[in-house]
């Protein structure tokens, strides 16, 4: 499991891993009630109560593996028999109040919440808390925990909450799709719905490209992924699971960032439009302002969108670190453009399902896109790009001040002041996550180390210019 | 006509780029604009031997140096036909 972050994610590639191979076999139908024993066999649990208990959630990962409720038009989905009804209870004062003399906490308290009882520990009244934390700052004796869900935690769009059964549930108006509590939730009890059957699906009716071409737009966070492997046995990777073809989504990312610079001085204020989860979140709490988001398709739809213009029968798959882009590819201006979406979690599962070993096959290239295209993968990234689109058109940059909003906090923060027009900036890189894209959820790894090398891959990029990379468009 | 080039990594390592380039310089110098559609595609499946060029549904292989003679060879050429 060396290539995940966490054990979760390594269950969850399990069963993703078992779904495809039978998939990829054939026999899917009559395999799938045995999966769970395959992942837990014998008699002795390791996770939860008893094997029966872990085998039946692992059944319902195998019903997401296979893409869910299809009812259900949302992406993520709680696993309700998993979630361990956490305690959500926010600040408490434990056993180590020692009922000192100081009483910090009650001075901290600009609330008035913590009273004492005749032993002189601390309580806090939950009519008056407000949940700051600054009693648990202050005690000495760090006697003051909040108990709040991971999930909850995670969710910095307030979108979760707990049904009469004290299992999380999440409001779909508020969701955005970030898979922030999927990567957080430490009983794995949220799941991202796959794509893989649709995709193993579409390779297999294209009887080896004959019928139609498949090709994969890879996200540039790729360069922080995998690595175990050399990126060019990935490229070779994905191309023996069947992909006719596979282009760099920063392409898209090259031809939004060109047009998103001119966008930008004809409006005079914009926001950009590559996040899915940031647009999202901008449709749900901030109405007034989707007249300002850049009109722009998202890098992914736009050189989707331009394969698809030379090749129309092409059927499109992005690979790429998001669990919002499965929502924004099913939007009806996106939907003719992409088929399908992976993230590099179900990618590995793909790679493993049909047995192959990226490690030991010859490295393929990958360059389609210039420096600027590339970095779109990291925060700041974007408003770098849109710098350099303003320069390269002849529009004075030096005019234009862009923001960039590291995780949707920063978004808020922004968005709050842009409502009162209050906002000291003329453009809002928005990105759900933080880091940047190489935050995202469907990573194998997110590490500190990411930012440095999608820098460093952005640097090996052929073309150096927005425009360069943009002039092996033909235009007619 | 229909005049593809193959923009893949592949051949846009092997310069793809300046191929189009080329080609889009010599349809403007001999005002062809009307008479010869230039298009790129991802992979023509000829990677080892780039830039893939296909003039309507005939496969070549053009080396950024030798773009101008293959235009003359096998458009304006056969244009003329």
């Amino acid at each position: 499991m060396k290539q995940f972050d966490t054990k979760v994610q390594y269950l969850k590639y399990m069963v993703l891993r078992e779904v495809a191979k039978h998939a990829y076999e054939g026999d899917l139908a009559e395999s799938i009630v045995d999966i769970p024993k395959v992942i837990v066999p014998g008699k002795t649990s390791t996770m939860r109560c008893c094997v029966y208990k872990e085998r039946a959630i692992l059944a319902e990962r195998v019903k997401l593996a296979m893409g869910g409720n299809k009812n259900d038009p949302s992406v993520i989905e709680v696993i309700e028999i998993a979630c361990d009804e956490c305690p959500a209870g926010g600040f408490e004062i434990t056993d180590n109040c020692r009922g000192c003399i100081a009483h910090r906490c009650e001075e901290a308290c600009k609330k008035g919440a913590i009273t004492f009882d005749h032993n002189q520990k601390a309580h806090i009244d939950k009519s008056n808390c407000v949940e700051c934390g600054r009693c648990a700052q202050v005690c000495p004796y760090t006697a003051i925990i909040s108990r709040k869900r991971p999930c909850q935690n995670a969710c910095k769009v307030k979108a979760i909450s707990m049904d009469e059964n004290l299992i999380a549930t999440i409001n779909r108006e508020k969701c955005i799709d970030c898979g922030s509590c999927v990567y957080q939730c430490p009983f794995g009890a949220i799941s991202d719905k796959s794509f893989i059957l649709n995709v193993i699906d579409i390779m297999k009716k294209s009887k080896d490209n004959t019928e139609y071409k498949v090709y994969a737009v890879v996200a540039p966070s790729i360069s922080s992924q995998f690595t175990y492997a050399k990126l060019g046995q990935v490229i070779m990777g994905i191309k023996q699971l069947g992909f006719y073809s596979v282009v760099e989504a920063a392409l898209g990312a090259d031809m939004v960032a060109d047009a998103e610079s001119r966008e930008l001085a004809e409006k005079g204020f914009l926001t950009s439009s590559c996040c899915p989860a940031f647009v999202k979140y901008i449709g749900h709490e901030f109405p007034m302002l989707s007249e300002n988001v850049s009109h722009n398709l998202s890098p992914m739809a736009t050189i989707g969108k331009y394969i698809k213009s030379a090749d129309p029968t092409a059927k499109i798959v992005f690979i790429g670190p998001c669990t919002a882009k499965k929502a924004e590819f099913q939007k009806p201006e996106v939907h003719p453009y992409i088929d399908a979406v992976l993230t590099f979690e179900e990618l590995q599962a793909l790679f493993d399902g049909k047995g192959l070993d990226i490690t030991t096959l010859p490295e393929d290239v990958l360059d389609n896109a210039s420096f600027y295209g590339r970095i779109f993968a990291r925060s700041g990234g974007l408003a770098d790009a849109v710098r350099q689109g303003l320069r390269e058109n002849g529009l004075p940059a030096e005019n234009y001040r862009l923001l960039s909003c590291d995780g949707i906090e920063e978004c808020r923060t922004a968005l709050l002041k842009a409502k009162v027009k209050k906002l000291d900036a003329d453009f809002i890189e928005g990105m759900a996550c933080r880091g940047g894209c190489i935050g995202g959820a469907g990573c194998l790894t997110h590490g500190e180390k990411d930012k440095t090398q999608v820098d460093a891959y952005g640097a090996e990029a052929m073309e150096k210019t927005i425009k360069d990379a943009l002039s092996v468009l033909p235009r007619n | 006509m229909k005049l593809t080039v193959c923009i893949g990594s592949s051949c846009h390592l092997k310069g793809a780029r300046q191929v189009v380039e080329g080609f889009q310089a010599l349809i403007a110098e001999n005002h062809l604009e009307d008479k010869v559609e230039l298009t790129g595609t991802f992979c023509l499946g000829n990677c080892q031997n780039g830039v893939s060029v296909k003039v309507d549904d005939e496969l070549f292989s053009v080396q950024p140096e030798i773009c101008k003679s293959f235009f003359e060879e096998h458009i304006i050429a056969k244009l003329g036909d």
